[in-house]
């Protein structure tokens, strides 16, 4: 036998080294429980109204996302994050929630808050979540977060719901959401943010907004593309912390910034992983519901969709001349967030450019200076040599990005 | 501090946990809070531990569980008996196991 000093090893599910063979074929799963939502805020890629009947209707019921569960958790999963919409909107969310953590799920729970009450204090008291709860707040003052919800009194609520976690000692964490309402209050949300116990960096952000997730709102839609920052002001902002910004930039770029060839999935939705929306249809990630790349659970299985649907979709080669002659050939590909999701939120296609994407990832090139003034990125030769002055390391050409889709979406 | 540990005491997993075998690593995941010294943390046995863990049903006590793995493994019994004292000790710390008989 060997003779340790410690017998126990503690691990967070988030630590690779977990799996000494092989990792299971699913180590977390997303939830979105409903797609409604008791705020209705102007950037908003996916809510609906709270007393939408019909999407209430079509709802996956209490034992359906047992049923889902279960079979997660008997392909190895360790978290399930309940999403949104607003996921405490379900009157069975403490019922799902209790299911998920006695079949030895941790729950990461996206949330605004609002709806958080004692009872549910008590109730992550009692069975911790094992993941700090994550919620977006939307502004620092009662103006700028109704401007953006457009719920009268959602501010308050959200208020009461953070002190009622305080209070309880229930560890979340804030993240924020860029908007002109709230954009003056970026040093006084952050200056409030460290003294949560459990924030250990500074709070993460949604800037680059995505448009309507089910493309069911031209007018929804105008309204965000009118919210999003410029290029230059988006620049600016991911690189206020500039030296940070460089270190991470210099890293990520030796690892993931080459050019893609004619595969339209850089990231790493659906392996190990993928969303299962409100109506019981698996998405390889939160934000990609083409109709081509969601796999019916109803009428299968997560084992099938994970071992045999979305290997097929990841597969697809693009055809598209447009994104042949400039993405495929985008030394950029790792620093933008063209994404078959994006693709179908801004043109209902998996494989077509997406301008704005373009702009911004051009813009950071250009001011880390990959790029001269005008260049376009799929036009240049000497790429590997540009990114090795600026990363000081040759390429190591990983093979998968982090989707960001996944940690910077708000609920 | 350490906890006492009494070998002819039986100890049983607790029930304020799930113990899962994923890819043939020992999960722990608590079911409270207080097991853990963060909010995120699962636990995993190394093989000593998981032999141990297999063992601790409430009806054997310490020292047969240690008999019980002498018969396994090709250790002196004495760093055995040191092996399975020493997880109950951190077992029991956690609240990970409790005692189920009155010794």
């Amino acid at each position: 036998m060997a003779n340790k000093d410690s017998y126990s090893i503690k691990v967070s599910a988030d630590d690779a080294s977990l799996w000494k063979v092989n990792p299971p074929l699913l180590e977390s799963l997303d939830m979105e429980l409903t797609e409604r939502c008791n705020n209705n805020c102007i950037h908003c890629y996916i809510n609906l109204p709270t007393d939408d009947l019909n999407a209430k209707k079509k709802e996956l019921s209490t034992e359906e996302i047992q049923a889902i569960l279960q079979e997660a958790v008997s392909l190895g999963c360790l978290t399930v994050r309940f999403t949104g919409g607003e996921p405490l909107l379900r009157e069975d969310f403490e019922d799902l929630y209790s299911f998920a953590r006695k079949l030895g799920l941790r729950v990461a729970l996206f949330t605004n808050a609002t709806l958080i009450t004692a009872a549910l204090a008590k109730v992550f008291v009692r069975t911790p979540p094992l993941m700090p709860i994550e919620i977006t707040l939307y502004g620092m003052t009662r103006n700028s977060y109704e401007t953006i919800t457009r719920v009268p009194g959602s501010f308050k609520a959200a208020w009461r719901g953070i002190n009622l976690l305080l209070e309880y000692q229930v560890p979340f964490v804030v993240t924020g959401v860029l908007l002109p309402p709230n954009r003056e209050e970026i040093e006084e949300f952050e200056s409030w943010a460290t003294t949560i116990p459990w924030m250990y960096t500074a709070p993460s952000y949604s800037i680059l907004f995505d448009l309507r997730a089910r493309r069911d709102s031209k007018q929804k839609n105008q309204l965000i593309k009118g919210l999003r920052l410029t290029p230059e002001d988006a620049v600016a902002f991911l690189s206020r912390k500039q030296e940070k910004y460089l270190q991470e930039m210099r890293e990520f770029c030796v690892k993931f910034t080459r050019p893609q060839g004619n595969n339209i999935f850089s990231c790493g939705a659906g392996i190990r992983g993928g969303c299962v929306d409100a109506y019981g249809y698996f998405q390889p990630c939160m934000l990609l519901r083409h109709p081509d790349t969601v796999y019916d659970l109803k009428k299968g299985s997560l084992k099938d969709a994970l071992k045999n649907f979305f290997p097929k979709i990841r597969n697809i080669k693009t055809k598209n001349t447009d994104y042949l002659n400039r993405c495929a050939r985008c030394v950029l590909q790792g620093l933008c967030e063209q994404c078959p999701a994006r693709s179908w939120m801004e043109h209902g296609t998996l494989d077509t450019p997406v301008e704005y994407q373009c702009e911004i990832a051009h813009a950071q090139a250009t001011a880390l200076g990959l790029l001269e003034e005008g260049e376009r990125a799929w036009e240049i030769k000497n790429w590997k040599e540009r990114i090795r002055n600026f990363s000081g390391g040759t390429p190591t050409y990983e093979k998968k990005k982090p989707c960001k889709n996944q940690v910077m979406q708000e609920g | 501090m350490k906890a006492k540990i009494n070998l002819d005491a039986t100890y049983v997993q607790s029930e304020d946990l799930v113990s899962r075998e994923i890819e043939g690593e020992l999960i722990i995941v608590p079911l409270v809070a207080g097991m853990g010294d963060m909010e995120d943390e699962l636990f995993t046995l190394n093989e000593t531990g998981r032999a141990v863990w297999a063992k601790l049903d409430g009806k054997k006590s310490l020292k047969t569980v240690a008999k019980e793995l002498s018969a396994e493994f090709e250790a002196p019994p004495g760093e055995i008996e040191r092996d399975v004292t020493g997880l109950a000790e951190e077992l029991l710390k956690r609240k990970m196991i409790v005692k189920a008989s009155k010794k």
